[in-house]
This record gives structure tokens, sequence and C-alpha cells, in this order.
């Protein structure tokens, strides 16, 4: 019954009010869409135009290292446009060429880009820690505001504010703390505070989204759950949670994003070793004889950034029934 | 059904994924510290000891890595655990806040800290003389402190900055007479312009432009090509890397009394092993993570060497006149922001040579060499990028 309606609606134009019985909304049968064949090539053409936003960028820095002048474009006393020289703008091909040899001269040297690899791994897993402490602290506080009205209004302004204190301040006092807890065989490793700070920036989109998502269902939604005589936690399950997806999902994207920032500039705070922010930190400083090996790192932390982000789209996947409204994956 | 089962198989994948990925950071993290667990089982009474260091693992601190490595620390009863800096961590704020036991910075940098209230107590002076250059190009004019008038001068900042305020100070100059610019962690500002005179650490900045191709040539720059300022050679000269510890365990923890000997002691033998077998120092630190190529990091041991040895009073030994020295350029220097590093005379405890002569002592009635009167540097050939 419910799935032929279902499946009538034009996409996108949906409006929740007719979803509200809660039998509906844990329904796992997904819509079955007229136009399935042509799903192949768009998600051809997806990769293509992806890729062909690559070629872009690669051609605006080869095109405007060649035009350019070498001093760059100065207006007054504010450089616009950097310089072109190979010491600040190596050529892709020699950076690409950097990541394929040996990292030092050095006999059992790893290539660059294996190094850089392992420790985008690192970091990643630094980051997959924090972020997943970020979900359950958020969607924590999210479940608390939303049942009390009066949490909500004593916690906000604090989560608000929590974002506020500088990382820089922030870190080296995590770092201290760390380095004295000591419970029986536990023993705090530096890469937890490394995590903590990650998740710290993880949290706040995530409670924020998830507050927004819990309060979404409409006032008769609601009211028919009490019709029904649902309790808190059925009316929790049935209604809000599913209703807070394609509020969670954004929030849980933006989130793993803070985690891996929040990962790689805590690394470098507190100088944790083997993560990408260390070596972001060491290539820099031999920048001036070996320029493209600096980039190697950038172009591990940008892969990494796409990897946290795509993992949460992996998620959107798995909770496909629920995203109605939020398309962006 | 098949649906749902799909669906847990997805959920069971993604959580597999995200396991393995926290049981990597747990064992990448791992590896370090059970190392440290093993050496602790081996001898239970070892007394475990932190020791921060100002900046990531380099040559700079080739002696207390190869103390660990050659096993020095463990002969004087001690479980070492070198800690490495980073962006934020401040080595005496460490120590201060009891987070590590004794910790290698910058004496300028400490006295203001010091003055700010932490109690601080330099045991051993390390570094005899100060690595600080002032590099510009050889046909820029710039040979001297007093041609800094109207220049852009490159400084780190961050405390690292006092002995070029100092030294600008005695020559009557202040930071306004200057354009103070910020350097970055490498030299390319100074090769690109933007800075006319660049501060450089023997150890790694300068052999950095030595690494560095010249685009007119094509082989590495040339000694040659630079002017270089020794601040060793101006009274803006300041004291740096010193061992640091606790005034108030010092003064009334017997035990910590005799860690720090038996730590100072198996220091100097890292130390007079660095000097002995730079190559292997320089191969102990890269194992430790350091993460520079063989040739530079090799320089790096090889010059911080330089200023350490010979040692005429014994390593570690605190010249009092230089100790007054770096006070008085401490006192004069104004940076471009208008601060000091201090306002007035440290007090009394900031320094002791009481714990550094008990383990001189004790090393030279073993037959140890502690002046290093011998001492030779080699030559190092640095390659290109320092690889």
């Amino acid at each position: 019954m419910t799935d032929t309606r279902r499946s009538s609606r034009p996409p996108g134009a949906v409006s929740r009010s007719r979803e509200a019985a809660p039998e509906v909304s844990i329904r796992r049968s997904a819509p079955t869409r007229p136009a399935n064949n042509s799903a192949p090539r768009r998600e051809l053409a997806r990769w293509g135009w992806g890729l062909a936003g690559i070629l872009v960028v690669a051609l605006l820095w080869e095109g405007y290292k060649a035009i350019g002048p070498a001093d760059g474009v100065v207006l007054g006393e504010t450089r616009v446009l950097p310089r072109t020289t190979d010491l600040a703008m190596p050529h892709i091909w020699e950076m690409l060429a950097r990541l394929g040899e040996p990292v030092t001269r050095a006999d059992d040297a790893l290539p660059l880009w294996a190094v850089v690899a392992l420790a985008a791994l690192t970091t990643l897993g630094i980051a997959a820690a924090g972020w997943l402490v970020g979900v359950v602290v958020g969607i924590g506080f999210a479940l608390i505001m939303q049942r009390w009205r009066l949490a909500e209004w004593g916690l906000l302004p604090w989560i608000v504010i929590s974002q506020t204190v500088p990382l820089i301040a922030f870190a080296p006092v995590v770092k201290s703390w760390g380095s004295r807890v000591e419970i029986g065989a536990f023993e705090w490793q530096d890469w937890m505070s490394v995590a903590l700070i990650a998740s710290y920036l993880a949290f706040f989109p995530i409670a924020i989204g998830a507050l927004k998502g819990l309060q979404s269902p409409d006032r008769i939604h609601e009211e028919l759950m009490q019709t029904y005589a649902a309790g808190y936690w059925q009316t929790l399950v049935k209604l809000r949670m599913p209703a807070a997806v394609p509020y969670l999902l954004p929030a849980l994207r933006l989130g793993a994003a803070n985690a891996v920032i929040g990962a790689v500039v805590a690394e470098v705070s507190t100088g944790l070793q083997g993560g990408i922010g260390r070596i972001l930190i060491q290539f820099a400083g031999q920048a001036s004889g070996d320029p493209a090996k600096a980039w190697g790192p950038i172009f591990g932390s940008i892969v990494l950034g796409l990897v946290a982000a795509g993992s949460v789209a992996l998620l959107g996947v798995m909770l496909k029934n629920y995203r109605r409204t939020e398309e962006s994956a | 059904m098949n649906h749902s089962r799909r669906r847990f198989a997805t959920i069971g994948g993604a959580l597999a994924i995200s396991a393995a990925l926290v049981l990597t950071a747990c064992s990448a993290s791992g590896d370090g510290s059970g190392g440290d667990a093993a050496d602790g089982g081996d001898g239970g009474d070892l007394t475990s000891v932190k020791l921060q260091l100002q900046w990531l693992p380099q040559g700079q601190f080739a002696g207390y890595f190869a103390a660990v490595d050659q096993g020095f620390f463990e002969e004087e009863g001690l479980d070492v655990e070198i800690i490495p800096s980073g962006g934020d961590i401040v080595p005496q704020d460490a120590l201060a806040n009891g987070d590590v036991d004794y910790a290698i910075a910058w004496v300028p940098k400490v006295l203001g800290s010091i003055e700010q209230g932490a109690n601080l107590t330099n045991i051993a002076q390390i570094f005899q003389k100060s690595g600080t250059l002032q590099v510009s190009w050889a046909d820029s004019g710039i040979d001297s402190v007093a041609d800094f008038e109207g220049k852009k001068i490159g400084s780190w900042g961050f405390g690292n900055e006092w002995e070029i305020f100092a030294a600008m100070a005695a020559e009557g100059l202040d930071s306004s007479t200057v354009q103070i610019i910020t350097q970055d962690f490498n030299m390319n500002a100074f090769l690109q312009g933007d800075i006319d005179a660049a501060q450089a650490m023997t150890y790694n900045e300068y052999a950095q432009l030595l690494e560095t191709p010249n685009p007119d040539t094509g082989e590495l720059y040339q000694a040659e090509d630079f002017n270089v300022i020794s601040y060793q050679d101006t009274v803006g000269a300041m004291l740096q890397d010193a061992i640091w510890a606790d005034t108030e365990r010092l003064e009334s923890d017997e035990a910590y009394q005799e860690t720090t000997v038996a730590f100072l002691k198996a220091v100097i033998k890292g130390w007079i092993y660095a000097a002995e077998n730079p190559e292997q120092a320089s191969e102990i630190t890269i194992a430790e993570g350091s993460g520079w190529g063989p040739s530079h990091e090799l320089w790096m041991v090889n010059e911080t060497n330089k200023l350490i040895w010979p040692s005429p009073d014994g390593i570690g030994m605190i010249d009092e006149a230089a100790w007054d020295a770096t006070v008085a350029g401490a006192l004069s220097a104004v940076n471009e922001s208008g601060a000091s590093p201090i306002t007035e005379e440290p007090p009394a405890t900031a320094w002791s040579n009481e714990w550094i002569t008990q383990a001189l002592d004790e090393l030279k009635a073993d037959g140890v060499d502690v002046t290093g009167e011998s001492f030779k540097p080699i030559d190092v050939e640095l390659a290109e990028g320092g690889n």
C-alpha cells in the first residue's frame, strides 16, 4: 500500500507529513525509480566531471607558472598572486615524480608516497577514534537537550562557546592532563590527546545537527504518536530518530572533516610522531633544498579529508531509506 | 530479509573498517611505548625519567638519543623517555607543570618563564656557544649587526629572537630601525628576497641554504655566496641548549637529587659518544624519527658537537661570565612588539653547578675525558635537499 504511494511521488517533492505513521518510517523496501538504466551513465559523468575539475586546477597551476611573472603579482605592498619560481611552485610532474622517489638517501628509505600514506593512515585512525567519540558525545548532548528544554537553554550556549577556545591554547592543556592520567593498567597515550582534540572539534556540528533533526518532526506527528499512547522512547525510536537522519548525515560529514583537521593540527601542536601533521612540519623545513617534497604531505592530507568524508557517504548509503531531503553525498 | 541481511553486512563491514583504523592508530603509537615497557621490565628497579626536548627529534639532541641507544641511562639505573616537542609544547612549561622531570631549553626563554613565576634551575649548560647566525647574500653589504639598519631582518620569534635584539641594542639599534620579518620553517623567504638577512642555526638552516641548488649555476649554493654573522662573536650571544630541573625538587627531594646526578652522567656519556661517533649518532637520531636526510643529519650532529666541544671546564659546566652576559643581553633586548624577555635579574636559584660538578667528578674518577680537548670535527658534504 504505502510502497505504491511512495514510488508514485516525484522525487524530492516529498512532504514528511505524509509519512507520519510510524510503520511507514521503518519500511525497509527502497522506492523503485523508473529511470534506472541511465544511472551508470550518470555515475560515469560524475567521475568524468570530477576528474575534469582536477585537470583544470592542474592546467591553471602550470598555465600561471608558464606565463606569470617570476616575482608574482604585487599590488602596492601586497603580493596578490604567488611567485612562479620552482621554489614557490614546483612543476606538477616534479611533485608527482618526487612522490615516487625515496624519502631520503638512506638505504632503507621508503618512497615518499609510502611515507605519506602510512602517516595519513595513522592520522585517519586517530581522527576516526575522535570522530566516534564526537558522535557519541554529540548525539548524547542532542538527546539530553531535546528531552529537556531547560538543558537546551543551559547547554547550548556552552557548546557554542566551547568552539571559540583556540586550539593552540587547548592542545598543551590536554597533553598536560593526559600525561597524568593513569588508571590501573590503563595509561593515557599521546595519540589519545590528539583524538580527544579531534573529538572536541567533531562533536559540535553533530550535536547541533542531531538536535535540529530530533526536533524536526511536526507537531501533528508528535500528537499522532501521543494518540497511539507511545512513550518517550517509542517516539524517539520510531519518529525522532528517523526524522533526524537527513539532518544528521551532513552533520556527521562536517564532523568527519573537523575531526581530520583537528587531528592534523593537534599532531603539530602536541608534537605527536607518526602522523601527517608531523611530516607536514618536517618536510616544510626541507622545502628550500627539496621544494617538491613538501607537497607530498599536502596531497596526503587532501586525500585524507576526501576519504574521511567519503566514509560518511558510506553511512549515508546504509541509511538511505531515511534520507529524503538530504541529497548531496 | 535479503535487504536487511545485506545492510547488516554493510554495517558490519563499516564497523570492521573503523575498528581496524582505530587499531592501526593504537598499534602505531603502541610500537614506541611497547619498547619502553619491555625495557622497564628487564631491570625492575630502573627509575623512570621523562626528558622534554624543545623541538622535533634531530641531531641537535643526538647526545640524548645516543645515551638511550647505547644504554648509558640504564647503566645509571634510569629508564629515560625522551619526549619531542611540537608547535605549542613549551619545554619549561611542561617541566614547571610537573609533566616531565627535565627539559632542554634555551636560557633566555627560560629566564622569561622564571620571571613569570616558574621555579626552575639550569643544572647543565650543554651548549657552550651560541649557534645562531644571521645570513645575508655576499653582495648585500651586510657584514655586521651595525649594517642591519633599514634592512629586512628575519627572525623566528617565539623567544628565538633575543640575540638579534640584544646585539642590535649594543649597536644602538632598536627594532624600529629595521623591518622585522617573521621567518618560516625554511629559508625560502631569504632565497626569494623577502628577507635581507635571515636568522639561521649553524646546524640547521645554514645547511639548508648549502643544500639548495643555485638557479644561476645549477650547482648547490656555496659558503662564499653568503655573508655570515655569528652571534657568538657579538655581545648579543646568549646561552642556548641547557638542561633544566625543578628547583623545589632539587632542594628537598633526595631521590631526585640522586637521579639528577645519574641523569647528567649518562647525558655526558651520550654527548661524548656523539663527538667520537658522529655517523652512528646521526643514524641513531634518524632511527628515533628525525625526518632529515642523512647528510643534513650528519651535518647537524657535527655542528652541534662544535657548539659543545671542547669544554675546558668539563661539559655542562655553567660559565658564570657567559651566564651574566646572557642575563645582560636579555635585559637589554627589546623586540618589535616592545617586549623584553626579562626586566630584572633572575634569582640565584636559576642556575647551579652543584649537580654537574658531582657528575663530572664521578666520571673523571672513572677516567672519562669530559673536556674533549682532542675533539676534532669531521667534514660533512651536504647533498641536495640534505638527502
